[in-house]
């Protein structure tokens, strides 16, 4: 009933998307990182250890994963945002890379069921059989993943409804009115980071265990970029912007064969004319508030 | 000890192209204070064109150099209007993003005109080796030093004696004077791309024919060591780009010497992170964190 091949491009936009949410929580607060594909990474790594080698049920290795990517945040964070703006970026790409590169002198390899298995530097990471152990469909695993999605995107929409959430919003505006009402930008910044990179490590180990192997130079620098034009063409205004910029591009342009071979062409062209005429995407905070409007009037009619 | 000095010798000597590649990022972050990622894909798509042009047309060495330069300052043209002039001056970090998205649309054109992994690229320089004693020195990196340097007495000289160099830098310090002034800002910025994409077409060229050859890894590769030379040195100072790039060029030599290619490459980022953090500014231009500090305590 559901072609295999949809099956795996719908399940990749949910993966993607998680990372994509964690570069568009930075955005919101006026930072722009090109480094959540390092988290992605970290967990992936994390939980497919603690999955496989270790033998923790996997909800507890997605938990274990996503706890390692925060707490990383957190130390580039404080690390860092104290230098915002461009500063910052370079040193998350900078540390994107240092992650990237450590991955390939990582080795940790036991024995299980008779097989050597673990992260075995530049050959990567393969056999992270635990779909195959547990007899999961893909089918189930892409509502697995959904339900993940659900679930951040019910945490972020509440976090948005916040003082928190208000304050994240302040900081993207005007850093300087932040400080004047004497809140510290440093730690509200660092906050939002811890929470981007726990969610950019659901996506990780969760994209580890769908793909059964990764490898160090998945996590590059491109990934990151991509999560990051995501929420830049689907818009800032909502949680909904990023997961439409997933859409156009996996659902869209990898998806259909007139683009093959041209897809960054297309994709890299369609970011730099966005930034021109929608700054801040499609579904920006002006266009967000009318639609709002306009739903009120309906349901109070 | 005679291992250490060699490794310094050839960082010195590799460090000479990083800071060619810092003098361009330099040069555009102290005229616009934005940075241009998509730099080191363009001087990559100017050299494929003269590649391309090295294969199919002439192997006269100087020919490829003018079309590797041409296309180059073709290329940052396109970047310069769509990244930088379409989008708000005070908009820094969106040329910024759009520069990266720029790049990959550079990178997979360069793919689609040589599809191959690695092409030869017409060499520059007779290749000897000199000898001082114990060391060893190749003369094509010392020629390449020696143009460095020479570049940027140039690049001083003309931002510093010319009058152009003076509107450039006054449009650079306050472009509502400027413009007062009667300077036409569009246009010396255009200048100063044009000038950045010259020097980057060279910085490539000369590079690439040390090396011999050209992949589609040049692009990443130039960029990443041209900014981590330029904040290492600082950002906007002309010498701090030469400093950081021959700083960069010996770190690496010695951890590629003691611990391999992934350790050189993890040493670069980590001086990077780590000056990031200490030093934000750089080693010479500490001003422009200064001045957020200012901006702070004002508040």
């Amino acid at each position: 009933m559901f072609n295999e091949y949809v099956l795996t491009v719908v399940s990749n936009i949910g993966m993607i998307s998680l990372i994509a949410l964690s570069a568009y929580l930075l955005l919101i607060t006026g930072e722009i990182s090109f480094g959540q594909q390092a988290f992605f990474g970290i967990s992936a790594y994390a939980g497919a250890v603690a999955s496989t080698l270790w033998g923790w049920p996997f909800w507890l290795a997605l938990l274990f994963g996503s706890i390692l990517a925060a707490l990383a945040a957190g130390l580039v964070g404080v690390l860092t945002l104290r230098i915002s703006g461009m500063y910052f970026s370079i040193a998350t790409l900078a540390f994107a890379e240092m992650v990237r590169l450590s991955l390939y002198k990582l080795t940790y390899q036991i024995e299980v069921d008779g097989e050597l298995i673990g992260p075995n530097g530049a050959e990567g990471f393969g056999e992270i059989r635990w779909i195959f152990d547990h007899d999961i469909s893909v089918l189930e695993y892409t509502i697995m993943i959904y339900g993940v999605l659900f679930l951040v995107l019910i945490f972020l929409v509440l976090i948005e409804r916040s003082r928190l959430g208000m304050i994240f919003r302040m900081l993207g505006e005007d850093p300087l009115l932040t400080k004047t009402l004497g809140l510290d930008p440093v730690r509200y910044k660092v906050s939002a980071a811890v929470i981007a990179g726990f969610i950019a490590g659901l996506g990780g180990t969760l994209y580890a265990h769908s793909f059964t192997y990764i490898e160090p130079q998945i996590f590059n620098v491109m990934l990151g970029v991509h999560s990051l034009a995501y929420g830049l063409i689907g818009g800032l205004g909502t949680v909904l912007g990023p997961l439409i910029g997933v859409a156009i591009d996996i659902g869209f342009l990898e998806s259909i064969r007139i683009f093959q071979g041209y897809r960054m062409i297309v994709f890299g062209g369609l970011v730099a004319v966005m930034l021109i005429f929608m700054p801040r995407g499609i579904l920006d905070e002006d266009r967000i508030y009318r639609i709002k409007a306009v739903t009120r009037k309906w349901f109070n009619a | 000890m005679t291992d250490f000095v060699q490794n310094c010798i050839d960082g010195l000597m590799f460090g000479s192209g990083y800071a060619l590649l810092a003098l361009g990022f330099t040069l555009v972050f102290g005229v616009m204070k934005r940075l241009n990622l998509s730099f080191g894909p363009s001087i990559m798509l100017g050299a494929y064109v003269g590649t391309w042009v090295y294969l199919n047309i002439s192997d006269n060495t100087w020919l490829v150099a003018l079309v590797t330069v041409i296309a180059t300052i073709t290329v940052g043209a396109y970047v310069e209007r769509l990244c930088f002039r379409a989008i708000r001056r005070d908009a820094t970090i969106a040329s910024m993003v759009s520069s990266f998205a720029i790049w990959m649309q550079l990178e997979e054109i360069a793919m689609h005109l040589l599809p191959e992994r690695t092409y030869p690229f017409p060499a520059f320089f007779t290749t000897t080796t000199l000898e001082f004693g114990p060391f060893y020195a190749r003369s094509e990196h010392i020629t390449m030093l020696l143009l460095t340097l020479a570049l940027l007495i140039l690049l001083h000289a003309f931002l510093f004696r010319t009058r152009l160099g003076l509107a450039l830098r006054t449009v650079s310090d306050n472009p509502l004077a400027s413009a007062y002034m009667g300077i036409n800002g569009s246009n010396i910025l255009f200048l100063a791309f044009a000038l950045v994409s010259v020097l980057g077409g060279l910085a490539g060229f000369l590079i690439l024919s040390a090396d011999s050859q050209v992949t589609p890894f040049f692009g990443l590769w130039a960029t990443f060591k041209g900014l981590i030379a330029m904040m290492l040195g600082g950002m906007g100072s002309l010498p701090g780009a030469i400093l950081g790039g021959l700083l960069l060029g010996v770190v690496e030599a010695n951890a590629f010497w003691y611990g391999g290619p992934v350790i050189r490459d993890l040493s670069a980022y980590l001086l990077l992170f780590v000056m990031l953090i200490v030093r934000p500014g750089g080693l010479i231009g500490q001003r422009i964190v200064a001045e957020q500090r200012a901006a702070d305590e004002r508040v």
